[in-house]
């Protein structure tokens, strides 16, 4: 058993992944803080983008490299138990890091708001905006000169986001019936299904873009629209980048389905892309009830 | 291929490693470091402190020391001391090769020294480092802080990045990399604390990571997660951070914990008492730890039943945590006792990290913590529970399994000078902190009230005493690794059990490269 | 007693004074949690002896056990160790013993919890707002309310004083707290900036001031006296520096106290419409200003006007004190960034005494005078 346990030679791609990590985010922290005023120094943008495009190589790389050694046959099963045990718990930590926000949802909403509007246990704030008044969505703010009100409209659940909850649901339906074709070792079918699959999620995709554009400029929802525009935009914000990388996962297999990359005994791949994708569905699903619909 | 059965020359060892020993190993020098480095600014504090006055540094400097003191000594020379340890242990301990996913390994680690750069790196900012206490409150850390805040949050960013995947590496592992008859409930303690911090981990650092994304939104975007003008609510940022923060701490002493019970038995010749309910005791306290964070905030104005449930919960996890204490003294009770360092170390955690943990429980009554909270009384309480808990843990494994890693026997009569003046000046350092909070003295404080002055001084003696004592150590280790007192069997210690020690002293480059004959697995209980 | 404080002292003395020190030195030193004169102060404090008695208590069992265990399992005394592994029976005994002692604490503290959280039916209402750095106090209803600052001199506090200090050290402020005895006095507690916490231990009270909200929380004090606290929750550079003063009076005193209060604070307006009035020379008001400068501004730009690199600008060569004496006035007035408007904290006269300082002091030799009308006429 573990005595070909495959253990990959030195790599350099850990250390330069770090380096480049800093590099970007280094950049990147000055180029925020010049939104505050500081001067804008064009090493730093340079810095942000230099060190990005060293991330996106260097994943590339490294991603070959394993499709590589799947490809030499080092990939034993117990090394691919391996990988499906940490993209599981990989997930597992998106979620929490989702439920950060969606607990900052509850609480603002359950709590925080109705307080400053003068109910419950800390209601006296009240005393100190006396013009507001707790209510959800959060139109007026309690301190409207500071964060300035949005329209008093709210995306219409029922419209653009029902149409893309369905579209993200059966997109994953789309890619579970890959799936059962991949093992029924259906090429074909396989194709058609991921390509059904990623024209959903790019459909979603452009639908979202589409609607934050009439949020910002026509409801006048904006990040400093006070809480309900904050929790909107971070949460469906950090949803649509998730959907893209997904969308970008999917791509991926796509592509090495293309080249006969996956069978029934090799699979990784395809099921880690699979499950990321039914991961991003149940966070839409989550986001579709607790920030559209209530 | 692992067809190379030696390290790479040269320095390329280190930087382009998949060896989980040579990963470990940098972890541990990178805590080691790191641990004087906060130490210094320990020291610093601790001089500012030894007279009422400001003698060396302005207040604003002061608020820097404290912030990063208390972020460095928990994020990078405990945490990554306990992981280096991992590294080393687990693959050994379950009859590993390596660890699972080796490659991750090596950036897991990687990605700390350029956090810490970015880190320290903004003491040299305009406005200074970060100036906001470790647990960075807002609106303290956003719309009051120095610009340098910003790459704070990406160091904060990077380190959750390093522990989340070190996490699912030592979790893989240890499910799926287990020898042949290796059952999970034959798995050393160790092993299981790790695997169950190791969840905690996952699940706690992407919260940390939502909280200061939140802060950077707030300084940057215009959100207002944490301002009551735009709805929000400073307390938000405090709910957020202590569920990741409180997890946290159990993140930092579950593994000391695993290291005491692998060193109790083996110098009590006898095994471990109640391995079962160890097991499950470890698990109650990690599912406790997700239902008690706001006892950090029992003064925020929280409705009663909220105060009241986080005060019930919070004393629940004494009773675990008793569990513990006693299966360790019954673990020595009727045994035969040696003392070598590893064993006073031990006892030294066992000792006072109870002592902490009875402070903690009298924090846990939110009326009396009415008193206690911010003062000096919670200064002395975690201290107790970190330093002699965590760091004496940590440098008891050093001890406990230096000659393995080796091959060399450390110096042991330095090694119990360097316990005997630690186990001393920590008391004098933190034990006075304690009447020193109960008389009303805050933290968080660079000058104070003359009624202070006496129990200050003492506790800057005590931490000069301290502070100086951990350069033995340093000694001591580098000396063990060039020869030390001579060479070691493959298990330098008579009574002790478990795979690692049928390993040679110093062990294969790849540990178990076949796995091990079932038979050599000890059953624990 | 200050014993340590004497610099010359050896460090061999010392030790030997620490041996010698439960009986000398620490003898009469506060070292335990003050029973406080109120009632809730004094239920904290029966609660915080009765669980420090039973951790004692435990301590007393765990710590003798392993000292016995040590001392008697030795492998010196040629002890050979036993094989048991475990034992249902004391595992269930040591889960279940920790339990029903815990409850036992449960059951007092929720009670005096309850207590604590009962704020309803208040003789009197104060609410309390945290600054950077300095407490204000609204008496609700009375028209009265003040800033609290501390009063501790510059020269004491700031880097490598070596002038004596006393016992009020930290400790004193210009106007503190005035609160009566016997009666239930609500507080309302909020933050202007950043969260603070007020806390004065005698009274077993402490709350976080938090901005945008108000937490509400009461006392009862017994005995009128002279109580003293600090806040305690970090919230800058001068956190150690907002100190707590309360003088509690007899319901008596305290009504002719308030009374004083709201006529003083009449003549008070009617003098500084005076002093507006008044024709000031440039020296009467850099000396007037210097005093406000000191209470108001130094926290931040430093009693030599450099500020902290950074943090807070320096008031000492910068143009707008030296060139731009109307965006000077607006800062002032207005407020900028970080820094609070003063508009309404300070008067006219002070406005103008302090801007006139600051143009005149550290090298800043503009040599120009601004009077309370130009501020006036900038409002
Ligand atoms: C390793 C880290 C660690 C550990 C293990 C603990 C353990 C505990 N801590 Fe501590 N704590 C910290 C690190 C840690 N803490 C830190 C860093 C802070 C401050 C953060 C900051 O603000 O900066 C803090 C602050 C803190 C507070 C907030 C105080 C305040 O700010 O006002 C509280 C309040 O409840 C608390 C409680 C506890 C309790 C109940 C335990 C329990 O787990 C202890 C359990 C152990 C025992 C009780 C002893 C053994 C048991 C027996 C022998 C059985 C019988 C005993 C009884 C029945 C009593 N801790
Ligand atoms: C694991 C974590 C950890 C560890 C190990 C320590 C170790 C120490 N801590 Fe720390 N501490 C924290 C975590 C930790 N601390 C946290 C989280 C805070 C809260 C921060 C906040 O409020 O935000 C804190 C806050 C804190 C304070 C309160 C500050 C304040 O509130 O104003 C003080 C004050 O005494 C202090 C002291 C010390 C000392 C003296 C040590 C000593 O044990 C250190 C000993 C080590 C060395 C000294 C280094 C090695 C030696 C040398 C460098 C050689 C040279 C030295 C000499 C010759 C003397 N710590
Ligand atoms: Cu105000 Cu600390
Ligand atoms: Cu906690």
């Amino acid at each position: 058993m573990s005595s070909n346990y495959y253990i990959p030679d030195q790599s350099k791609f850990p250390i330069l992944m770090s380096a480049s990590m800093f590099t970007m985010l280094f950049g990147f922290a000055f180029v925020l803080n010049s939104i505050k005023g500081d001067s804008l120094s064009h090493i730093s943008v340079v810095a942000a983008v230099l060190g990005l495009l060293a991330i996106c190589s260097i994943t590339f790389l490294w991603l070959r490299t394993v499709v590589v050694e799947n490809i030499e046959g080092h990939t034993s099963a117990q090394l691919q138990k391996s990988f499906y045990i940490g993209m599981g718990w990989f997930i597992f930590s998106e979620v929490c890091f989702f439920a950060a926000f969606f607990g900052s949802l509850f609480y603002v909403r359950v709590l925080a708001v109705p307080w400053l509007g003068g109910e419950g246990d800390r209601g006296s704030s009240n005393l100190l905006w006396e013009c507001f008044n707790a209510a959800w969505p959060l139109i007026q703010t309690p301190d409207p000169e500071q964060f300035p009100p949005m329209k008093n409209e709210v995306v219409d659940p029922w419209g653009i986001p029902f149409i893309n909850t369905l579209l993200l649901v059966s997109s994953s339906f789309f890619i579970h019936w890959a799936e059962g074709a991949m093992h029924k070792g259906e090429r074909q079918k396989m194709i058609l299904w991921l390509v059904a699959t990623l024209a959903f999620g790019f459909t979603f995709l452009a639908f979202q873009a589409y609607e934050y554009h009439h949020a910002w400029t026509e409801l006048l929802l904006r990040l400093h629209s006070g809480i309900y525009g904050s929790t909107f935009y971070l949460l469906t914000g950090f949803h649509g980048m998730h959907v893209t990388l997904g969308a970008i996962m999917v791509s991926v297999v796509f592509l090495r389905t293309l080249s006969g990359h996956f069978s029934k005994e090799n699979e990784f791949g395809f099921m880690a892309a699979s499950w990321y994708w039914h991961f991003v569905d149940v966070v839409w699903i989550g986001l579709f009830i607790f920030v559209y619909v209530m | 291929m692992g067809e190379h059965h030696g390290p790479a020359k040269g320095i390329t060892r280190w930087l382009y490693s998949t060896n989980h020993k040579d990963i470990g190993t940098l972890y541990l020098w990178l805590s080691l470091i790191m641990f004087f480095m906060g130490g210094v600014y320990a020291m610093c504090i601790r001089l500012e402190l030894l007279q009422p006055g400001i003698q060396y540094f302005d207040p604003s400097l002061y608020n820097q020391f404290i912030t990063l003191h208390g972020l460095i000594m928990v994020f990078g020379a405990v945490m990554p001391a306990f992981v280096g340890l991992a590294n080393w242990m687990i693959p050994m301990m379950i009859g590993a090769p390596d660890m699972a996913l080796p490659r991750m390994n090596n950036w897991s680690f990687w990605i700390l020294p350029f956090a810490f750069s970015m880190l320290s790196l903004t003491t040299l900012m305009p406005g200074g480092g970060p100036n906001f206490g470790w647990t960075f409150y807002a609106p303290l850390s956003t719309t009051f802080a120095p610009p340098s805040t910003t790459f704070f949050i990406f160091a904060v960013h990077m380190m959750g990045a390093s522990s989340i995947m070190g996490a699912i590496n030592i979790i893989v592992t240890i499910l799926n990399l287990r020898a042949p008859g290796m059952t999970l409930m034959k798995m050393p303690l160790f092993v299981w604390t790790w695997l169950i911090t190791a969840f905690l981990l996952i699940a706690a650092m992407p919260i940390l990571a939502g909280a200061v994304t939140m802060m950077l939104f707030d300084i940057h975007f215009g959100t207002s997660f944490f301002s009551a003008a735009g709805g929000g609510d400073p307390v938000l940022f405090q709910h957020v951070f202590w569920f990741f923060g409180h997890p946290e701490v159990y993140i930092i002493i579950l593994p000391a914990f695993g290291v005491v019970s692998q060193i109790f038995p083996t110098f009590s010749r006898k095994p471990l008492f109640g391995y079962v309910s160890m097991v499950y005791a470890t698990a109650a306290i990690a599912i406790l730890s997700f239902i008690v964070w706001a006892h950090h905030m029992f003064l925020v104005g929280m409705p009663f039943v909220g105060e009241a449930f986080f005060m019930y919960a919070t004393m629940l996890i004494a009773i675990p945590t008793g569990v513990k204490v006693f299966n360790w003294m019954t673990t020595m009770f009727k045994g035969a006792i040696t003392f070598e360092t590893p064993m006073l170390f031990a006892i030294g955690f066992l000792v006072l990290f109870t002592c902490g943990g009875f402070t903690g429980l009298m924090l846990a009554i939110g009326p009396a913590d009415f008193q206690y909270h911010d003062s000096y009384f919670v200064v002395a309480h975690f201290h107790y529970v970190l330093v002699p808990g965590a760091i004496f843990s940590a440098m008891g494994a050093t001890y406990y399994w230096l000659p393995k890693w080796t091959g060399n026997m450390y110096n042991e009569t330095l090694g119990k000078v360097h316990f005997w003046l630690s186990f001393v000046s920590i008391n004098v350092l933190f034990f006075p902190q304690h009447f020193l909070g109960l008389a009303g003295m805050p933290r968080r404080i660079p000058d104070y009230a003359l009624a202070f002055a006496d129990f200050n001084f003492l506790s800057s003696i005590g931490g000069f005493v301290y502070g100086a004592s951990q350069l033995i150590f340093v000694y001591v280790v580098i000396q063990c690794i060039r020869g030390g007192t001579g060479k070691v069997s493959e298990k330098p210690w008579d009574g002790a059990v478990g795979l690692e020690w049928t390993l040679s002293s110093p062990p294969p480059y790849h540990s178990f490269s076949t796995p091990p004959d079932p038979k050599l697995i000890p059953d624990l209980h | 007693m200050n014993l340590f404080q004497n610099r010359s002292l050896s460090l061999p003395g010392f030790f030997l004074l620490l041996l010698l020190s439960p009986v000398t030195a620490f003898a009469d030193m506060a070292m335990n949690m003050p029973v406080g004169v109120s009632t809730i102060s004094r239920e904290i404090y029966g609660l915080h002896m009765y669980i420090l008695y039973i951790v004692c208590a435990i301590g007393v069992v765990v710590y003798g056990g392993i000292l016995y265990t040590i001392i008697k399992y030795r492998k010196s005394n040629g002890q050979e160790p036993a094989h048991f592994t475990h034992s249902l029976k004391v595992e269930l005994l040591w889960t279940a013993i920790p339990t029903v002692i815990l409850i036992a604490i449960a059951i007092p503290a929720t009670d005096t919890l309850r207590k604590i959280y009962d704020s309803s039916e208040s003789d009197l209402d104060i609410m309390i707002t945290g600054y950077q750095w300095k407490w204000k106090y609204e008496y609700v209803g009375e028209g009265v309310s003040f800033f609290s600052n501390l009063k501790t001199p510059l020269e004491q506090t700031e880097m490598g004083s070596t002038i004596e200090k006393n016992e009020a050290y930290l400790r004193e402020v210009d106007n503190p707290l005035v609160i009566p005895s016997d009666k239930k006095v609500r507080f309302l507690i909020t933050a202007n900036d950043v969260i603070h916490a007020w806390w004065v231990p005698d009274f077993g009270v402490k709350k976080d001031a938090i901005p945008g909200f108000i937490n509400e929380t009461w006392v009862k004090v017994e005995k009128p006296g002279h109580y003293t606290g600090a806040c305690a929750e970090l919230c800058g550079r001068n956190h150690g520096y907002m100190p707590i003063e309360v003088i509690v009076k007899t319901p008596e005193d305290y009504q002719a106290w308030l009374d004083s209060k709201k006529q003083s604070n009449q003549k008070q307006a009617a003098a500084a419409q005076e002093a507006a009035k008044k024709e000031w020379t440039l020296e009467d008001l850099v000396a007037h200003g210097e005093e406000v400068y000191e209470t108001n501004c130094a926290a931040c730009h430093q009693g030599n006007g450099e500020g902290i690199p950074g943090v807070f600008p320096a008031l000492k060569g910068s143009k707008i004190v030296t060139q731009d004496k109307k965006a000077h006035i607006n800062i002032v007035l207005g407020g900028k960034n970080n820094m609070p408007s003063f508009k309404a904290m300070l008067n006219d006269v002070d406005i103008a005494a302090v801007i006139t300082f600051e143009r005149n002091s550290w090298g800043n030799n503009t040599g120009e005078m601004v009077s309370p009308a130009d501020i006036a006429a900038s409002k």
